[in-house]
């Protein structure tokens, strides 16, 4: 589906991304798990073509990236950033609608199609925002939001969603809600996703392979039993971690060991 | 239970009606604006009689007089005022979209002083070629434009005081060279320059005219063309172009168009102040920020709104006149506090 090999990004002579493969899967949720710096938020905009590789190759349903047309790529692949800035009042069902630009036929100019609107009103269905439809997005608490910036991304109808730290300002219970829609999705309509996080447990509950990254290169690829071992994220983070099972689901469970606390 | 397809078509159908009828609105606001103003002035003229003479009737019972005030002065001095309104409320919205900042306006930017240093150039040293006004002006804003853009580019983007700042570092730049350019003028012009600056709707020519409404007509006309890409522009340019926005065509397509607008108005007109500002504020306080709308509602509200503020300046003082530039300011410039302050 969309594939990335030998992946290198400079800013001037600085090295953000050095050498790094990865592969996404239908069906699959793959992770980025990395210190800061390391250069995964890079990597991932690399993937949609906001960043330019210096070197490497990315190909989307095996053709290069640079192949397509932006609106072509925009109905593949979706980005969820982190919280939109909002300076203007926009409604919920206006921003979602956004995520129709690249389907209009009119470019920059037009009205939605009827099918624009069934599809908007079907995500705001599923990320349980159809009652705050008519309200500014402004007026909204940060899970509310962080869901309606999902849900434009899923109003794209695009196959491959790349999200950067989606999580990131949202408490354990908006956490969960984010991945377990991406998760959902992933599962039900042939889509991957890449997420880049911090939270490692999340990560294992939530993903089928991880990728681990350190200073711009790629540390270990795999899936969540093979790669979160204590070995590979002490080298990553350079703390000692404790990894056991998850009592409930199974999957690694990471603990960080406070040397200073012993 | 109707089904989600006849929703969804009912849904489209509702926003189309809507845009049309804020427009159809806006329409009958600015014709009842445009008789006020061809009636209303030092000399007031009879509202049946110049009724029946603006809709091409002859015999209306008006006097050789009151025809030649009506049409000779009055008229083309609304059109004017309406073109300059047209041009600059729908830049103001176009700027404001493209640079993320309710604050952004020709005037406030400095791209208006941009255009007066080129209008003042074409005018000092070219003087014999009527055209070369606009051209000159149109050079002018485009060059402002990008240099706020530039300076108002910090590392983490442009806030928007940032580009407030940059906007009050260009005006300034820019005063200083019109003030140098002033100095090579002689002393009976200098009087009327003044004036000018603040925004004179006196002085047009029919073909000054003719241009400030064909500029007018095709800068609308590529900015309601972007204004799909500009809703998503104006919340954030990484996530437009994620949605598949070609966000470096679109920015340059809509600072061109901006600057042609601003040219225009400013080669007819001087500069005047805030519309920019006023306008799309008002327009999307009533009617929403999506721009297919508030560009083409900013374009009928902004004709009307300069028509009426230049009667106030013709009328209040009558029979001497303000600059329109004035009366805009004053209308202007608490807004501008106003919207600062809630931020």
């Amino acid at each position: 589906m969309l594939e990335a090999h030998d992946i290198t990004v400079k800013y001037g002579p600085q090295i953000a991304v050095s050498a790094v493969s990865l592969n996404l899967e239908p069906c699959q949720v793959t992770a980025i798990i990395g210190p800061n710096g390391a250069g995964k938020s890079t990597m991932l905009r690399t993937l949609n073509g906001g960043m330019e590789a210096a070197s490497g190759e990315i190909l989307l349903d095996g053709r290069p990236l640079n192949f397509y047309s932006r609106l072509a790529i925009a109905k593949r692949i979706a980005v969820v950033a982190q919280e939109a800035d909002l300076r203007f009042p926009v409604t919920v069902f206006e921003f979602v609608l956004g995520g129709r630009y690249a389907w209009a036929s009119t470019g920059g100019w037009g009205w939605e199609t009827s099918h624009d609107i069934e599809v908007a009103h079907e995500v705001l269905r599923e990320t349980q925002l159809e009652e705050l439809s008519g309200r500014l997005m402004n007026e909204l608490s940060g899970g509310e939001r962080q869901r309606a910036v999902l849900a434009r991304a899923l109003a794209t109808e695009a196959g491959i969603l790349l999200l950067d730290e989606p999580t990131a300002n949202l408490d354990l219970a908006h956490q969960a809600a984010i991945l377990a829609l991406v998760r959902k999705r992933c599962d039900h309509r042939e889509t991957s996703a890449l997420v880049v996080t911090h939270d490692i447990n999340l990560a294992a509950e939530f993903s089928d392979q991880i990728l681990l990254m350190k200073d711009g290169k790629s540390v270990a690829f795999g899936g969540p039993d093979d790669v979160l071992t204590p070995d590979l994220l002490k080298e990553l983070f350079a703390v000692r971690v404790l990894v056991d099972a998850h009592p409930i689901t199974g999957v690694p469970r990471i603990t960080p060991v406070h040397e200073s606390l012993r | 239970m109707k089904s989600n397809q006849e929703r969804s078509t009912e849904w489209v159908h509702a926003t189309v009606k809507k845009a049309l009828s804020v427009c159809g609105l806006l329409l009958l606001i600015l014709l009842v604006v445009l008789v006020i103003a061809s009636v209303v002035g030092s000399q007031r003229l009879p509202l049946a009689s110049s009724l029946c003479s603006l809709t091409g009737r002859s015999n209306c019972g008006l006097s050789s007089d009151q025809a030649a005030i009506l049409f000779d002065i009055r008229l083309p001095r609304i059109l004017l005022a309406g073109a300059v309104g047209i041009c600059l409320a729908t830049a103001g919205a176009g700027y404001q979209a493209l640079l993320r900042n309710p604050l952004a306006e020709p005037y406030l930017l400095g791209v208006s002083n941009g255009a007066a240093v080129g209008t003042m150039i074409a005018l000092v040293f070219l003087g014999t070629h009527e055209w070369s006004r606009p051209i000159l002006a149109f050079a002018g804003a485009l060059a402002a434009t990008f240099v706020v853009y530039r300076l108002a580019r910090g590392r983490a983007g442009a806030t928007p005081e940032r580009l407030i700042l940059a906007g009050v570092i260009v005006t300034t730049f820019l005063s200083s060279g019109i003030v140098f350019i002033t100095t090579l003028m002689d002393a009976t012009r200098i009087r009327s320059f003044t004036f000018w600056l603040l925004g004179d709707l006196s002085g047009t020519t029919s073909s000054l005219l003719l241009v400030t409404f064909v500029a007018a007509g095709i800068g609308v006309a590529v900015l309601v063309l972007n204004a799909r890409s500009l809703n998503l522009m104006m919340l954030g340019e990484r996530d437009a172009f994620d949605l598949g926005v070609e966000v470096g065509r679109v920015r340059i397509t809509v600072f061109v168009a901006a600057s042609l607008l601003v040219g225009a108005s400013v080669a007819s007109s001087g500069s005047v102040g805030y519309v920019g500002l006023v306008v799309p504020h008002l327009v999307r306080l009533s009617f929403g920020s999506d721009n297919r709308v508030v560009i083409a509602a900013s374009a009928l509200a902004g004709a009307a709104f300069v028509i009426l503020a230049d009667t106030v300046a013709r009328t209040i003082i009558a029979p001497r006149e303000l600059p329109v530039g004035a009366i805009t300011a004053l209308i202007g410039a608490p807004l501008f506090v106003y919207l600062l302050k809630r931020r």
